[in-house]
């Protein structure tokens, strides 16, 4: 055991001094938080102050066409000629004019000038107001009560309750996406700490350094030092990654978020009074969060998701999965004598993979589906197919079965690896081939 | 001296071919041994059973007679031919770890590396990595690796490959002082001249089995080819004569009318009957037995063992 810890922890510090690891793992949260800022950002109007001046030749706007926080109107009956020349001087950010024909509709109706372009937000939000503004006018020339068009128009959502075994429902999250990125994140992290094993394995055998290492250690125990320093060097990188994650998250959804929850908690109220009182609300409260919806979507699917759940499943599929893989990567790392030989061994093995990463885009789409079952449970590619489904609520009995037979797998696979490793770290000069691989699970 | 080591009927098949036939040999203690055989003998397979990296098919190895289990690791010391060190590391951290595998805890290993340093003056390496070194000093590094743990066995495979004649000379000074101090050295070499210089006793080994071991003394004696040289002054025809069917010349130089000659015996015929023969015609300036080198005999009994291929077994002793 003293000479198995004493591997590891080689193993660990070697890495830990390598700078491209460090940078690694602080970029990749880095990366990450900047991704889903960039995603929230994408979700929310920009918002830039606007001071304009309209020119409204219709006569139908006054007083109805509003601004909000940040947009500020100024209506003038200036001629349009020479406000175009003076608008910016004013101090007026862009100039917007109505002609007086609006109400036959037609192109070039309305005009906006700018020095500098408003933005596709500011466009929209006048666009609506004139629209329903141009609606509600026409309405009511035909002597139609604008009330009753809006009372007929019924908006539905689909509520997902998936029944489960005891016979009650739950409303499901359904959260597609989520459970694809984790298991994209588990297809990674398998991959890189696999490779980091097959690379460790090859260096030694290169460097010619095994053979003194396995006069004072049996080879097996190498093996399993290696792994096993691996794994402990990746899940101190993943509560690393997972510990500035949460803190630039946090710092991220307090600048971005701040209002969001609460926002999301009076929209809330509004739509169950909505379901309550049907439509006798007022519907103007819920307009105000029209722009908001995206957010909101995003927001109550991760409320729903049981991180605790998530997270645990993560790290019992990654030790799985990685020690699954990893002992077949050493298996092979000890085959070879060179990088250029590699690839034939490795691709095979990245073959599974790759499968479990596809069906884990399938689960998106079709999370019950025979496929995304049976790929949750043949070890090969179980721990992302199961990553990706996790989130749409997986029977208990599933998971215990698809766990047990992951570890069964992996103390096989262990097994198996041991036999070709021992031989092969010693072996020089020849092209092994997977019949050659074979022979040396037999030898002595 | 008791053995050491003693490798009883051990054999070692791979696929295709047989790397040890049957092959036993004791090597005593506190003494220098030789492994010998031409390229593709079996020696390496033979050393990496001892050092238990792999392990025989059938037959037993005993150290110090008991069985040859894992926890005799840690008194061992084994130097690979193809010498290998972490090339990212740092000298002190890798020898450091090397040697708390060999069983030492860290502060002793720290104790005994600072004592090599300072022995072969390398104090300055300790933080540099092994591939600023050169691969001379990379050796010193091996060497060390090897030793640190004090074994009472030590093998080397091919140790004077790679190095300059000083740091050839260097190491053999190290390993005749670590026989004295009692520790037993195991080494396979080509290099015969060496094996004269170093070994108190050799095993050969080809194509998969031992054909010759014992004492050097007593094989370079055993393989005495009753040959003499002689050189005198005097009638060169009348000591053809004198020796008359006694021997077979098989060399003479003349130079200043001193005649030198090389000479084999006829059986039965030995060193002082031939002098008493030419004693009264002749004045005998030097008179010396040609005992064979360790060279010369490994390429006898290796020429004999490939010509008699499929009847090797006449051959052992």
């Amino acid at each position: 055991m003293r000479k198995i810890r004493l591997i590891i922890g080689r193993e660990i510090k070697s890495k830990l001094k390598n700078k491209t690891f460090i940078i690694m793992t602080i970029l990749a949260p880095l990366l990450i938080t900047g991704f889903l800022a960039f995603m929230i950002k994408m979700t929310q109007s920009e918002k830039t102050e606007q001071n304009v001046l309209v020119i409204d030749d219709s006569q139908l706007f006054k007083d109805k066409l509003v601004g909000n926080d940040y947009i500020s109107l100024s209506f003038t009956n200036q001629k349009l000629e020479k406000a175009v020349g003076e608008f910016t001087e004013k101090g007026y950010s862009c100039l917007l004019w109505i002609s007086p024909t609006i109400v036959e509709g037609g192109a070039g109706a309305i005009k906006l000038f700018y020095k500098k372009s408003p933005g596709f937000a500011f466009q929209t939000y006048v666009k609506d107001q004139m629209e329903r503004i141009i609606y509600e006018s026409k309405l009511k020339a035909n002597n139609i009560d604008p009330n009753i068009i809006s009372n007929s128009k019924q908006s539905i959502k689909i509520i997902l309750e998936k029944v489960n075994d005891k016979g009650s429902t739950q409303e499901q999250a359904s959260f597609g996406l989520f459970g694809f990125l984790t298991g994209a994140l588990m297809f990674m992290f398998i991959l890189m700490y696999g490779m980091m094993v097959f690379r460790s394995v090859m260096e030694e055998k290169t460097n010619r350094i095994v053979e003194v290492i396995v006069s004072s250690v049996k080879p097996f125990e190498l093996m399993l030092g290696k792994i096993i320093g691996v794994a402990i060097l990746g899940t101190i990188q993943f509560l690393i990654m997972g510990l500035i994650t949460f803190i630039l998250t946090t710092a991220l959804s307090a600048i971005f978020l701040k209002d969001a929850s609460s926002q999301l908690k009076v929209f809330e109220t509004q739509q169950e009074l909505v379901k309550k009182n049907g439509t006798n609300v007022n519907f103007n409260e819920l307009e105000k969060f029209d722009d908001k919806l995206e957010l909101f979507d995003l927001l109550k699917k991760l409320q729903k998701i049981d991180f605790m759940e998530v997270f645990i499943c993560f790290i019992l599929y990654f030790i799985g999965g990685y020690l699954f893989y990893s002992s077949i990567m050493a298996a092979i790392g000890s085959a070879v004598d060179s990088e250029s030989d590699s690839q034939q061994f490795i691709t095979p093995v990245m073959i599974p993979l790759m499968i479990g990463y596809f069906i884990a885009t399938k689960t998106i789409m079709d999370p019950d589906s025979s496929t995304v079952f049976w790929g949750s449970i043949i070890p090969f590619t179980s721990p992302i197919v199961m990553m990706s489904r996790i989130t749409n609520g997986v029977p208990l009995w599933e998971l215990v079965l698809s766990l047990s037979i992951l570890f069964v797998s992996f103390i096989f696979t262990t097994w198996m690896a041991g036999k070709i490793y021992r031989t092969g770290i010693l072996m020089y000069g020849k092209k092994t081939s997977w019949r050659e691989i074979g022979k040396w699970l037999f030898y002595k | 001296m008791p053995d050491i080591l003693q490798i009883k009927n051990v054999s070692k098949k791979y696929s295709n071919h047989v790397a040890l036939n049957d092959v036993s040999l004791n090597v005593a203690e506190k003494a220098v041994f030789g492994l010998l055989g031409p390229n593709g003998a079996g020696k390496t397979s033979l050393i990496r059973i001892i050092n238990q990296i792999t392990g025989p098919d059938s037959g037993e190895i005993f150290f110090k007679g008991e069985k040859l289990t894992q926890k005799h690791v840690e008194r061992i010391g084994y130097l690979p031919e193809e010498r290998g060190l972490y090339k990212k590391m740092s000298v002190g951290d890798q020898v450091l770890y090397l040697a708390q595998l060999k069983g030492l805890s860290k502060a002793e290993a720290k104790k005994r590396l600072t004592f090599w340093f300072e022995k072969f003056e390398m104090q300055s390496w300790w933080k540099k990595k092994i591939e600023e070194l050169s691969k001379g000093m990379q050796q010193k590094v091996q060497f060390i690796v090897t030793v640190i743990h004090e074994p009472e066995l030590l093998i080397l495979d091919e140790p004077f490959s790679g190095f300059d004649p000083i740091n050839a000379q260097l190491i053999k000074n190290e390993i005749l002082e670590l026989r004295k101090k009692g520790a037993t050295v195991i080494f396979s070499t080509h290099n015969m001249g060496s094996v004269e210089e170093l070994c108190d006793n050799i095993a050969l080994i080809n194509k998969s089995e031992k054909i010759l071991d014992g004492s050097v003394k007593e094989i370079r004696k055993a393989n005495r080819t009753n040959t003499y040289k002689i050189t005198f002054k005097g009638n060169l025809l009348g000591f053809t004569n004198a020796l008359w069917t006694g021997g077979e010349i098989l060399e003479k130089h003349t130079e200043d009318e001193i005649h030198s000659v090389t000479l084999k015996l006829s059986n039965g015929v030995t060193g002082s009957q031939l002098l008493q023969a030419v004693l009264p015609i002749c004045e005998i300036h030097s008179f010396n037995e040609l005992i064979p080198s360790m060279n010369d005999i490994f390429i006898m009994k290796v020429n004999q063992g490939n010509e008699a291929v499929g009847t090797q077994s006449n051959y052992t002793e």
